[in-house]
């Protein structure tokens, strides 16, 4: 077990460093000089150089990247064009509150979905089943930030029950789990959370119909046990699959909160990428960037991990 | 590692069957069982199954693929799908009368007085749970015991079925050991609370031949150790004549011939059973043709309106067509539904004498 996990850890590394590299390129790849939102455009050649040599620009493409990795494990993604601060700082912060949104939009649809799929799969082919179907395919197809408009249209703008923007009262500030900041936190979380729901819906109705149709689950009522007692071994049976679809959902949570951040103003990374593209601010999108990648490629290595631990089927090889 | 005792299922039934078990009344009391399967998939797969059977003895449930053997024996466990299947008739087993158990009744009857083991046991056992731990379940479904309790009484249940290191086959997943010792921990399971009747559905279908034989004997130990009845499901007959005390022939969902082992493997009643014995390799057959039974068995979602049998039957009349055969008793213990049945040896079926028994 203890092997299988180093194993698993040790192949992540080139993934993880593959990240890095796309990161640092991104910005060669990128249409455009890095330095047209530094310089202006009719500056004379010597301030272009000196501006080249500043950011270091003028050396060779990889001893750039080793220099640019360098700092970056230090902690230190260099700092924001636009407002000259670091953008570890920046992207940290931001970062945080993405997690929450994510995270509570993870459970949020986990726990729906589980719910959903649950009852489809034990009521296969019914009319519930085609319900529950139907319900987490518009889920997944559904765009966010439609959603996202539509429910703030009703639940703001019309009922006035819920705060649109932002993710506290008076604009940004820190998070803390009171009632005014919850409040901000709804709306979006809601948004966010149907996608998973939908895939985690999908999911589970497929396995507990299956999981039903197998033999053992004849031999369980077969030797006294009650429906109560089967549904835990059905739960167990699930669970380690649709864990792993959730981990991986929780990756695209990340990438799909961009939308959803931008609609409702919440200050988290998808938030900060959507202002670094318009406003050019290549290190600040290098360093969101890569941080968000990192933290997918992480999240990838612990489905593997935890997976295999709850299943013993996968646990031999 | 166990005792080789050689059977002679073809002498006098033992003693203690034919005194005192016949006065008492029987354990399985089965008049006219159905089983329908609506929805999707509609069929009659059991149109009217009687038998009893009294406690202590081996009924072997003979017949093709698709003659409503496993059908029958779900029905006694109350397996069926509920929503998508219908069932008729009568099962009283040990005075309870099945079919009209609520779930707590259920919970109760299932492993505690009548238990079931299946064809595959990898495909019985829930593949993310311990073997021991799935026992031990069992146990404690049936007993308030904790679950150290429950544990030892699976080890012990573990070595009864002569299984090596049992306290390490505990800790074991059902996909880390081999398909007869899978077999036997199904059996532990399912005696586990001492039930008065197995049911086995072909339970050695799924083996090799050697891992079939010490399956047997076990199973023919356990069921004389702990004086249980047994429905033993098969379509082979040489594993028929190991088990049974008697046999019941089933064909299209009905019982045609039912009698004593020994009168239904030597005189042989109904063409059906002839041609199956017919078609089986045995080794005192050795030198005379095998033949087989001609046609394929009938749709049951489209049974005839006579006997099912007629169309393959070489003795079919147009009566056979008209009417299914009722059920009549015949000879001593035997019963039988045939409008023309065979008298004695007929040239194809088994001739009197001593018939040499497969062993391996
Ligand atoms: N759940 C079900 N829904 C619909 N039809 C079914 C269902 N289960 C069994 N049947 C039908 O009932 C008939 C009898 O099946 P059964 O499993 O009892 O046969 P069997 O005698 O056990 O055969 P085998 O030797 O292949 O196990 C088959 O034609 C089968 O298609
Ligand atoms: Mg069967």
């Amino acid at each position: 077990m203890f092997a299988y996990m180093l194993r698993r850890i040790v192949y992540a590394l080139p993934i993880a460093l593959s990240v890095t590299v796309i990161c640092f390129l991104l910005v060669h790849i990128a249409p455009g000089d890095p330095l047209s939102a530094v310089a202006p455009v009719d500056a004379p050649t010597e301030v272009i150089e000196a501006l080249k040599r500043a950011y270091g620009l003028d050396k060779p493409l990889v001893v750039q990247y080793g220099l640019w990795l360098g700092r970056a494990v230090q902690g230190d993604l260099g700092s924001s064009v636009a407002t000259g601060r670091a953008v570890t700082g920046e992207v940290l912060g931001a970062v945080s509150n993405t997690l929450l949104l994510a995270f509570v939009a993870a459970c949020l649809g986990f726990l729906a979905g589980c719910a959903m799929g649950g009852i489809a799969g034990y009521r296969s082919r019914s009319v519930l089943d085609r319900v529950v179907s139907a319900l987490s395919v518009a889920g997944v197809s559904v765009p966010h930030y439609w959603l996202g408009m539509v429910l703030t249209i009703i639940f703001s703008a019309q009922l006035h029950w819920l705060p649109a923007m932002g993710a506290g009262p008076g604009g940004s500030g820190a998070w803390t789990w009171d009632y005014a900041h919850i409040r901000h936190l709804i709306l979006p979380a809601v948004t966010l959370s149907v996608i998973p729901m939908g895939m985690v819906a999908r999911t589970v109705r497929a396995l507990v119909a299956d999981v039903l149709g197998q033999e053992f689950v004849q031999a369980l009522l077969a030797k006294g046990l009650t429906h109560r007692q089967v549904f835990f071994h059905v739960v167990k049976n699930v669970a380690p699959t649709a864990l792993a679809v959730m981990g991986l959902q929780l990756g695209y949570l990340l990438g799909g909160s961009i939308l959803v951040e931008t609609v409702f103003a919440w200050p988290g990374t998808g938030f900060l990428l959507n202002n670094a593209i318009f406003q050019r601010d290549i290190p600040l999108l290098q360093g969101t960037i890569l941080i968000l990648s990192l933290f997918f490629v992480a999240l990838n290595l612990l489905v593997d991990i935890v997976q295999p631990m709850l299943d013993p089927r996968m646990r031999r090889s | 590692m166990f005792r080789f005792r050689p059977r002679h299922p073809l002498s006098t039934p033992p003693a203690e069957a034919t005194g005192a078990a016949a006065a008492e009344a029987p354990l399985v009391e089965v008049s006219d069982l159905t089983v329908e399967f609506t929805g999707s998939r509609k069929a009659s797969a059991v149109n009217g199954v009687s038998f009893s059977l009294p406690k202590g003895r081996v009924l072997g449930l003979l017949g093709e693929s698709g003659s409503g053997k496993s059908v029958t024996l779900r029905a006694l466990m109350r397996l069926l799908p509920p929503r998508r299947s219908r069932i008729g008739g009568r099962i009283l087993v040990d005075g309870q009368d099945v079919l009209a158990l609520d779930e707590k009744g259920l919970a109760h009857y299932r492993g505690g007085i009548a238990s079931m083991i299946f064809q595959e046991p990898i495909l019985a056992f829930d593949p993310v749970y311990t073997v021991g731990r799935q026992i031990a379940e069992a146990v404690r479904a049936h007993d308030a015991v904790d679950w150290a309790t429950a544990r030892a009484r699976a080890i012990e249940m573990l070595e009864h079925v002569q299984i090596p290191q049992a306290a390490r086959r505990y800790e074991s997943y059902p996909h880390e050991i081999s398909g007869g010792m899978r077999q036997r921990a199904m059996i532990a399971l399912a005696l586990s609370c001492r039930p008065k009747l197995l049911l086995a559905d072909e339970p050695t279908t799924a083996l090799d031949a050697t891992v079939q034989i010490q399956i047997l004997l076990l199973l023919r130990e356990l069921q004389k150790e702990f004086g249980m009845s047994v429905i033993f499901v098969t379509h082979d007959i040489g594993v028929a004549v190991e088990v049974s005390d008697r046999l019941a022939v089933m064909y299209g969902g009905r019982i045609v011939e039912e009698g004593d082992l020994a009168a239904v493997v030597r005189n042989p009643r109904h063409p059906y059973t002839a041609g199956l014995l017919a078609s089986t390799v045995t080794p005192g057959l050795r030198g005379r043709r095998l033949t087989t039974i001609p046609g394929a068995p009938p749709d049951l979602s489209d049974l005839p309106q006579g006997c099912a049998f007629a169309p393959r039957c070489a003795f079919a009349s147009a009566d056979c067509a008209a009417a299914v055969p009722p059920v009549r008793a015949f000879g001593q213990a035997g019963r039988l539904a045939c409008f023309h049945p065979l008298e004695s040896a007929v040239p194809g079926a088994l001739g009197p004498g001593p018939i040499a028994v497969p062993t391996a």
